[in-house]
């Protein structure tokens, strides 16, 4: 069965307070080679049906029109069949 | 004939009693619409109220703009009807685009329920015409997600045209950072459409309606649909 | 190897009990069904024969102890349902979900009776914030609590906050919900009626906290129960709201005979009890049953805690309209069974029975223990600590600070603003006074709430201390300006099979029974939570009371902030050298011990009356109730709320017997501190000297600071800012 994987993030520039926490949670316990967190989503999607090409159409509507808020995030998403 | 107004509920709106209940209160004939309904011709004004519609998990607002009721409610747009959100019901004007901008979390990562202090940018629409130019309002918020952000050739836009309604600001009414309770851009509490029938706001006017609640000031809010949509 | 019903909590005596009702050997579905129904947090095995020491009986209490919650009459037809419960072990293990779950299982209890839920209160006890651990917990209660309530449109309105080191591993974390309802509404928890339906309505059924009652509530806590992760159930606050208007919908159009939530020991507890109380049996089958994951075992159906889930009792000709409801709400509905007349509950699975036991024998038949009591020997090494001998510190200004930084009196605003508080459009009294107040919407009156228990006192003295609960409660209640009506109580203790903790809990009782009797506030149902321990030992004792009040103008509401400069202040009662378990003991000396403060209980009642007949007439416009902190606290926080001074200048005779450390923090019962323009002053006097009442006018209302005397001088300003900043910089 084919399986969808998609991550949802704050676009660059977009301020993320929950990444901020983190990274200076990281610092006080000494990580200091970590520069930079964001904080998304990871979003999975269970498929069926339907040819690799219109499977990765209609997951990138879903990610555009539902998963995410194209105002502040941004997606990415890769497609696996999975057992 | 007083004014029609229809107050939408989705699952997990939470507020859309005590909009029924301001709502009468100023005089306004009120009816609940189902989240369902594919018609909202017959009223004169619309409220999305606060709350968190479909639990708000994925994003809030986000599963609301699908609604079929939010098909009616584009077109009751279209034909110049009068739409004010209210909290939750911002942040869904926000998602279907009907209002530019989106929400982000509050900046302290907490929900924050208070009194803020608001002034009045534009008195000239149809949600202010009651008030003052300038005019400072008492008007509780309570949300996780009334982080006002939009890019800067939007934000520039909605000031060129005057689509910045409310403001957070102290008590003299000077617009400060300290002020700003969620770390909103500009301090933006609410924001009309460039056509001025849509009006999104993070504090709730329906809850300063009464001396015994603490505040009157969200009274203007409603008065001022009312008296827009008489005329 | 143990045996199967010694690994789940049973004792070899309820072993053989089961077997007798049975005559013959239980399956495994029945054993883990009575495993579940006879544990403490269920059966009440410990402390119900103590329990029956309450007044619960009284002309306003439509409902006592026995169903989901009590039901108090408020005139006009209108009636509140309220109920207290706590989520303590959940909540150590996952601070965010276990309050979340306990808020969500104490409104259950409300709307399956048939009211709407009009208020939240959240008392709560966390060790000291020293370390990241207490306040992990601590942030993590405090947003589960808003998490879940908030969603719920349900305002939380008033609670408490604690910081001791005896709750560090094992925190307190109760909820009081509060409905409002209907008196032709009242529903109740009854499955009558051979061939009537049996619906589950609500989220599916998944492997939630299997075995969460018996594993999770009644055995003692340990370090390695944050192994047992997995059985902690996820809150759904969305569809909570989903079952609060579909269960409301079923009420209002008479379509079910009988509702009752899913709680501790879900379908089991949920089928057993509404047949037991209808003297009636049941016949379900587990796959009928909407289910979350796959290859689910039919004892795991029977006992799973899956939240959000209701049980409806409804007659054949109405199936289908509430199946519609529930649909149109969204939420998962389905029939399950039937109601039988037989009285036994038949559980089948798939057809083939796996279970027949008597309805009664899971609800109300677990054995009964008569734990044995014995005097803690702390007690008289503790009390016999005299305050006499104690060093005062010279600058009492700075220890007047110290007390309104400390964690303990310190502002709630960082706490109660992350709760949605006004939600519904009632609050008339927002949290930081006395007591939280709704007004009733299309009427005058107006109900007051508060929540109330001082752990220490009940350590120094379970039975004084617990009488002190309840009249610190109904003094909130009183300084709201509203007469007190009816209580619930959450009573959590230590483990009751240690004879010392037993003894604590029933002299708590006792106390509680005895003072709900003098202020005729009877309980109406409750809580209990044993086994709150963890590796330095119990918790102290901590039974907490909710009060409601009821208040008949809600324009004669009363503050606890001053009002107006040039307004005269009085103290309503009498200042006692009582130091012993003080805040200022502990802050100042780092001691808890001496005896708490004495009550008694006539002087409290007559002290109500008089507070209650000069808000009646008018005379007086803030009351402030005196409690942790003493005089001292008190003056500086109605001076806080409001942003105004005060000069205090008490003449020698009221404090010639006190040092003046003593007369500021003792936290001498009975006492109120009001303000009242000068005018007031003759009929105010002439109330009191009809009455046994004493009272000294002790200053006046005005400028930026508060002084008192030559002793000290405090900018409100500074004192507000230090106040208001103490939590958030504990915090971090």
């Amino acid at each position: 069965m084919p399986v969808a994987k998609v991550y949802v993030t704050l676009k660059d520039g977009i301020l993320d307070p929950q990444g901020q926490i983190i990274g200076k949670a990281l610092k006080t316990q000494g990580y200091d080679n970590v520069s930079r967190v964001r904080v998304g989503k990871f979003i999975e999607l269970e498929l069926t049906g339907e040819t690799p090409e219109k499977l990765k159409k209609q997951v990138d509507k879903i990610s555009h029109d539902l998963l995410s808020n194209p105002v502040i995030e941004s997606y990415t998403f890769d497609i696996q069949e999975e057992a | 004939m007083p004014a029609r107004f229809g107050v939408v509920v989705f699952p997990g709106s939470n507020c859309e009693q005590d909009c029924h209940y301001a709502a009468r209160l100023v005089g306004a004939q009120v009816a609940y619409v189902w989240h369902q309904d594919t018609d909202v011709a017959k009223y004169d004004a619309i409220i999305l109220p606060g709350g968190f519609s479909y639990g708000d998990y994925l994003r809030t607002g986000a599963v609301a703009k699908f609604s079929p009721v939010m098909d009616a409610i584009l077109d009751f747009v279209d034909k110049g009807g009068l739409v004010i959100g209210i909290c939750n019901g911002f942040q869904i004007l926000l998602e279907a685009g009907l209002l530019p901008g989106a929400m982000l979390r509050n900046r302290d990562l907490k929900f924050i329920c208070r009194y803020t202090d608001l002034v009045v940018e534009n008195n000239q629409t149809n949600f202010t015409n009651k008030a003052l130019s300038g005019e400072l309002i008492r008007l509780p918020i309570a949300h996780n997600e009334g982080n006002y952000y939009a890019d800067e050739e939007t934000l520039g836009e909605m000031a060129a045209n005057g689509q910045v309604v409310l403001r957070y600001c102290d008590t003299n009414g000077i617009v400060t950072d300290a002020a700003n309770p969620n770390g909103s851009l500009q301090n933006i509490a609410g924001i009309v459409n460039k056509q001025g029938n849509v009006f999104g706001l993070m504090p709730h006017p329906e809850r300063a309606i009464e001396t015994v609640l603490g505040s009157l000031d969200g009274q203007m809010i409603f008065k001022s649909m009312i008296s827009a949509v008489s005329k | 190897m143990a045996a199967l019903y010694e690994e789940l909590g049973l004792t070899t005596e309820e072993y053989t009990k089961i077997k007798k009702i049975l005559g013959r050997v239980p399956t495994d579905v029945e054993l883990s069904m009575y495993s579940v129904m006879w544990s403490e947090h269920c059966s009440y095995k410990s402390s119900r024969p103590v329990l029956k020491g309450f007044p619960t009986k009284g002309p306003r209490i439509l409902q006592g102890p026995g169903e989901n919650a009590g039901i108090i009459d408020i005139g006009d037809g209108m009636a509140i349902a309220m109920k207290i419960e706590s989520h303590n072990h959940p909540s150590a293990i996952e601070p965010y979900q276990g309050a979340a779950t306990g808020v969500g299982g104490i409104l259950r209890d409300i709307f399956t009776m048939g009211a709407r839920p009009i208020a939240l209160l959240d008392p709560l006890y966390f060790g000291e914030l020293k370390n990241d651990r207490v306040k992990h917990i601590f942030e993590g209660v405090v947003e589960g609590i808003a998490g879940y309530g908030n969603c719920t449109g349900v305002p939380t309105i008033a609670g408490s906050v604690n910081f001791e080191e005896c709750y560090e591993g094992n925190p307190l974390v109760n909820v009081m919900a509060v409905g409002l309802m209907r008196q032709d509404k009242i529903t109740k928890g009854i499955a009558s009626g051979e061939g009537n339906v049996v619906i589950v309505f609500g989220n599916k059924t998944g492997r939630d906290g299997i075995g969460g009652v018996s594993v999770l509530a009644s055995q003692e806590f340990t370090a390695k129960s944050a192994a047992k992760r997995p059985s902690v159930q996820v809150g759904d606050p969305f569809t909570e709201k989903l079952c609060i208007e579909a269960s409301l919908e079923l009420i209002d159009n008479k379509l079910v005979v009988g509702l009752q939530d899913f709680g501790g020991a879900g379908l089991t507890c949920a089928t057993c009890e509404t047949a037991s109380r209808a003297d009636m049996g049941m016949e379900i089958d587990v796959r009928l049953v909407e289910q979350r994951e796959p290859n689910m075992e039919a004892f795991e159906i029977m006992v799973s805690e899956s939240q959000e889930r209701m049980l409806a009792i409804c007659t054949p000709e109405n199936q289908e309209r509430v199946l519609a409801v529930c649909r149109r709400w969204g939420l998962d509905a389905g029939v399950i069974g039937h109601v039988t007349g037989d009285g036994l509950l038949r559980v089948k699975d798939n057809g083939v029975v796996v279970g027949e036991m008597p309805a009664h024998s899971l609800a109300d038949e677990a054995i009964l223990y008569n734990r044995p009591a014995k005097k803690p020997a702390y007690l008289a090494e503790v009390q016999s600590f005299d305050t006499k001998a104690l060093k005062h510190p010279k600058d009492t200004g700075k220890t007047l600070m110290k007390l309104v930084t400390s964690p303990n009196l310190c502002s709630r605003h960082w706490v109660y603003e992350q709760y949605d508080h006004m939600v519904q459009t009632n609050t008339a009294v927002l949290p930081g006074s006395d007591a939280g107040v709704l007004r009733l919407k299309d009427s005058k009156k107006a109900i007051a709430l508060t929540v109330d228990g001082n752990g220490r006192y009940c350590y120094l003295d379970p039975y004084v201390g617990a009488q002190i609960a309840v009249a610190e409660a109904a003094r909130n209640v009183v300084a709201s300006g509203a007469v007190p009506l009816a209580v619930t109580d959450c009573l959590n203790f230590g483990n009751p099979e240690k004879p010392e903790n037993f003894w604590q809990f029933k002299e708590a009782v006792r106390g509680m029974g005895v003072a709900c009797s003098a202020f005729g506030t009877p309980v109406t149902g409750g809580n209990v939570s044993f086994y709150n321990e963890w590796q330095k030992g119990a918790i102290y004792p901590t039974p907490v009371v909710g009060m409601l009040g009821l208040i008949d103008d809600v324009n004669k509401r009363m503050t606890a902030g001053f009002k107006k400069e040039g307004h005269v202040i009085a103290l309503i009662g009498e200042t006692l050298p009582e130091l012993g378990g003080s805040e200022y003991l502990k802050v100042m000396h780092k001691i808890v011990a001496g005896r708490c403060p004495a009550l008694d209980l006539d002087k409290e009642r007559h002290m109500h009356e008089v507070v209650l007949e000069a808000i009646k007439l008018g005379l007086i416009v803030s009351a402030h109730d005196l409690s942790e902190g003493g005089l001292g606290m008190a003056l500086a926080e109605s001076c806080m709320l409001s942003g105004l001074g005060a000069r205090v200048n008490p003449d020698s005779a009221e404090r010639s017997h006190l040092e003046v450390n003593e007369w500021l923090f003792s936290e001498s019962q009975s006492r109120m501190l009001v303000s009242l323009p000068e005018k007031s002053m003759f009929l105010f006097d002439r109330i009191i000297h009809n009455s046994r009442v004493q009272h000294t006018y002790i200053g006046r209302v005005g400028g930026d600071d508060l002084v008192i005397d030559d002793i000290l001088n405090i900018p409100i300003g500074e004192m507000t800012s230090a106040w208001r900043g103490t939590l958030e910089c504990l915090i971090g």
